[in-house]
């Protein structure tokens, strides 16, 4: 039991060594301008966001509209990542092989001098369903050469076993498919990933729609939550951020809490002496 | 006896002086040298060794830069 000094207290994450308050990932990508992207990253309290790499399309001195809106973009995170607590967790986003993931992580930790990498392999066009065995492959190499390796994964029990063989120490199975906002549509293999692996921290990445998505998975026992398009693509992605901030403690603290047990039967809530009335 | 070399820049044909380094290409884009991540066939070259490494004809070059993502 809690006293109540501390009840407000969430107990902290730990990730890859390190100490973070906030369960919640968020990603950088799709907002509708750089300061909806900064007061979204504030209103979430994210101590984790998700950026990445582009091949550069051109040199003739007249950068496109695109590329210098990108560039925007990008210059506003770095700017609040400066000036606060954050930490870059940069993806392998539109790799199809291991070989191509390899080297986009090796370009990653050098332009954002980390080695947190979160390691996407595409092996579906249509459900962009990571590649188990690719990911497997490049997880193998980069735990090796010092990566903190993130794989976004599915469900599968038995691939996430070989993942964490391989060395990885994070797991992010997906809820739905990516940009979905499908929520969880699978609970039972999620819940099995949470009995079957307790050392593993395991973050939902991908397919959170709503902020009952989110707490759902907290319930569940997932240590994180990471998701990008249900913030971007709200109406009001600022106070969505923050929708979800709660959404995410509140599923921690219910987890820890305890949820009670479902059962058939009803329990009477009230406790009564026989009937009230007998007429 | 030709002074340059065939390559490719993220694709495009470019003609260079035989000898340039990968490390002098990217300071005569414009750019610094943290400002990006460098590959050329596929393979990734660090930062530190961009100087020692001599384009040669035929050398496919990409250059990354830090986004946002998901």
């Amino acid at each position: 039991m809690t006293d109540m000094k501390n009840l407000s207290k969430l107990n902290k994450l730990k990730l890859a060594g390190v100490e973070l308050t906030s369960r919640f990932f968020i990603g950088t990508a799709l907002y509708p301008s750089p300061q909806v992207l900064s007061d979204a990253i504030t209103a979430s309290g994210a101590e984790v966001v998700t950026v990445s790499l582009k091949r550069q399309l051109q040199h003739n001195g007249s950068q496109s509209a695109a590329a210098a809106a990108s560039n925007d973009f990008y210059a506003q995170i770095k700017a609040s990542a400066n000036r606060g607590n954050l930490r870059f967790l940069p993806n392998t986003a539109g790799c199809r092989t291991a070989r191509e993931a390899v080297t986009l992580a090796q370009m990653a930790r050098e332009v954002f001098g980390t080695n947190w990498i979160k390691l996407e392999v595409v092996g579906d066009e249509y459900t962009l369903q990571p590649d188990p065995f690719e990911l497997v492959t490049a997880a193998e190499i980069l735990t090796k050469d010092g990566f903190e390796v993130f794989p976004y994964c599915t469900d599968d029990l038995v691939s996430c076993q070989r993942l964490l063989d391989v060395g990885c120490r994070i797991l992010m199975p997906w809820g739905s498919p990516i940009g979905s906002g499908q929520g969880l549509i699978n609970p039972y293999a999620l819940r099995t990933l949470r009995a079957r692996l307790p050392e593993a921290t395991l973050v939902v990445d991908a397919g959170i729609g709503s902020p009952s998505d989110a707490s759902q998975a907290m319930e569940l026992g997932f240590d994180a939550v990471l998701l990008n398009s249900a913030v971007a693509l709200a109406h009001d992605p600022v106070v969505m951020a923050r929708a979800f901030k709660l959404a995410i403690e509140a599923g921690r603290l219910g987890y820890e809490a305890g949820v009670m047990a479902k059962q058939d039967m009803a329990v009477a809530t009230t406790p009564v002496t026989g009937q009230p009335f007998v007429l | 006896m030709t002074s340059s070399i065939n390559v490719t820049l993220n694709g495009e044909a470019r003609i260079e002086p035989i000898g340039i380094s990968l490390a002098e290409l990217i300071a005569s884009l414009g750019h610094t040298p943290q400002s990006l991540a460098t590959a050329i066939n596929q393979h990734f070259v660090p930062r530190d060794a961009r100087a020692a490494r001599i384009l040669v004809h035929g050398d496919a070059i990409t250059t990354f830069q830090p986004i946002t993502g998901g």
